[in-house]
């Protein structure tokens, strides 16, 4: 019988997670010198900050308890301006995102659209929500409308994209079966194309609903109505406690649109 | 399968009577609700202004063409601080959301109790935008990066902890099991057990979090909390609008070039 070597010193050890160990050595060099450059280049004003204490504690000490009262016909205006922001803009957005997807994807349409409608996306795709506000404030005026079209003006990026992405993962047999029928263009979509995507485009603009009602909170700090504009007032006057409830309610809604959407989104898959 | 009787023929139909009357109203009841928001707005419309922005629009676009390129110059520390607020609020978040999430999950959270309280805090980091937590943050820590830095961080602490903790709680508890059955304490457990699992999830989410946040970081300066949006809030304000066509050019390519770096890291790392 063979002797039982022991080898005590080698132990196991987990592979790390970066295998190159020259990569790994890099990564964390190059870390720590990011952090050093960039705390150093940071400007905090620390007496300010100081100050800012008592502040806090104003802030805090409003939620207990939130004024919901004071401000009560601003908050409930505010809110159903977002409401029907989000509502009509939703479907204004998803609607248009429509033809722009099929656009949008490799499968349907030929190159030179499909770049067009890519690059239409990217562009709508990179400005964040407020910066697309203050253009259509400028342009529009104060007001709902304004909101109304930043809000289609992002839903369209969005939605074109992922609904483009679903139609270049369809299972291209049926689609297929149905144009061996004879089926014209408009049947083939209809038919071949439509069913496959359908169940994840209403998923698609249930979850922009709720995206939208969050967006719609805060294009109102430049202008673009609902509860944004009642909430940057409330900040302006130093109403905390106005402010408190506000962000309670904008929780609280977006708290059960996520729940519903979530729930919607799994019963239709 | 379900099929209607014309006097000659059987045509197929997707679903019965019932059901696709129940669709049909369905799409009715969602008509007239986008109708009636539609129509609240329109109320509300000063249509004048509305007839006016072509006019308006081509007005400002002749402005903003050509960009005031030399301007780029004066850039690049607003654009270095807008990184550094992304940067750095993704890193004080990650290692918030870290333990965040361990409590959290279902599987890992040591009570019940401390399970809904993370929950919670969650839900609220969530739900608050970043630029109503810079509004706030401002007023309290002054403006600048520093409101920038934590306004980035308080939004992002729920994002990341969200998708870590449906992470683990989605690991395969077998491994988990395999690790305690040698005897490993709980702390091992999840070292040795699920930690590996969750760890590319882990990586792939911080820097996807990173890429949201470089656009968000744009805007906080427009409430006065840092970065390229206290450049654009002024050059808009003062109508210098070739300049402001160079700060979107730069916050264009800022934000395409995050995504393809993280788009990237997380091919790599998934």
């Amino acid at each position: 019988m063979a002797e039982i070597t022991h080898s005590v010193s080698r132990e196991w050890k987990r592979p790390p997670f970066i295998r190159s160990s020259r990569l790994r050595l890099f990564l964390i060099v190059g870390t720590f010198v990011y952090l050093v450059v960039a705390l150093a280049s940071v400007e905090v004003n620390w007496t300010r900050v100081a100050e800012g204490g008592p502040r806090a504690m104003r802030f805090i000490l409003a939620f207990f308890p939130p004024d919901f009262t004071s401000r009560g016909s601003a908050i409930v205006s505010g809110i159903l301006e977002s409401l029907w922001m989000t509502v009509a803009a939703t479907a204004a957005g998803v609607l248009l995102a429509v033809p722009l997807a099929l656009g949008g994807a490799r499968n349907l349409a030929p190159k030179p659209v499909y770049m067009v409608c890519r690059a239409i996306m990217a562009v709508t795709r990179t400005f964040p929500e407020i910066l697309v506000a203050i253009f259509f404030v400028k342009l529009f005026g104060f007001g709902t409308f304004a909101g109304f079209l930043t809000l289609t003006f992002a839903t369209v990026g969005f939605n074109a994209k992922l609904l483009a992405e679903d139609i270049e993962a369809i299972n291209p047999a049926s689609a297929e079966a149905v144009r061996a029928t004879g089926a014209g263009w408009f049947s083939w979509l209809a038919y071949g194309i439509q069913p496959q995507v359908l169940p994840r485009a209403i998923g698609l603009a249930i979850y922009r609903l709720d995206i939208n009602f969050r967006e719609s909170a805060i294009i109102g700090i430049v202008g673009a109505g609902g509860i944004g504009a009642t909430l940057t007032t409330a900040f302006d006057r130093y109403e905390y406690d106005s402010a408190a409830a506000i962000l309670i309610v904008i929780i609280g809604i977006v708290m059960v649109t996520e729940l519903v959407s979530g729930r919607v989104r799994q019963w239709i898959k | 399968m379900v099929v209607s009787r014309t006097s000659e023929r059987l045509i197929w139909r997707r679903r019965t009577g019932f059901t696709s009357a129940l669709v049909w109203m369905g799409w009715l009841i969602g008509l007239a609700v986008v109708i009636v928001c539609v129509q609240k707005i329109a109320a509300q419309t000063e249509w004048f202004f509305v007839v006016d922005a072509p006019a308006q629009g081509a007005d400002m676009f002749a402005r903003m063409v050509p960009p005031e390129w030399s301007y780029g110059a004066q850039l690049l520390r607003p654009i270095w601080d807008t990184l550094t607020i992304a940067t750095l609020g993704t890193a004080i978040a990650v290692v918030i959301a870290l333990p965040l999430a361990f409590l959290a999950a279902r599987n890992t959270s040591p009570h019940g109790i401390v399970r809904m309280i993370a929950l919670f805090t969650i839900v609220a980091s969530r739900s608050i935008n970043s630029i109503i937590w810079a509004l706030v943050l401002v007023a309290i820590v002054g403006p600048g990066v520093l409101a920038g830095i934590i306004a980035i961080a308080f939004r992002s602490v729920g994002f990341v902890a969200k998708l870590l903790y449906e992470a683990l709680e989605e690991s395969n508890p077998k491994s988990a099991e395999a690790i305690a059955s040698t005897g490993a304490s709980r702390l091992q457990v999840v070292s040795y057990g699920l930690w590996p699992q969750v760890l590319p999830a882990f990586a792939g989410i911080s820097v996807f979090r990173w890429d949201i946040n470089i656009r968000e970081a744009t805007i906080l300066g427009l409430v006065g909390a840092g970065g390229i949006g206290l450049e654009l809030n002024a050059s808009i304000n003062a109508l210098e609008w070739s300049r402001v066509s160079v700060i979107l050019l730069l916050i264009f390519v800022a934000v395409i070039a995050a995504e393809a770096i993280s788009a990237r890291i997380r091919n790599a790392v998934t």
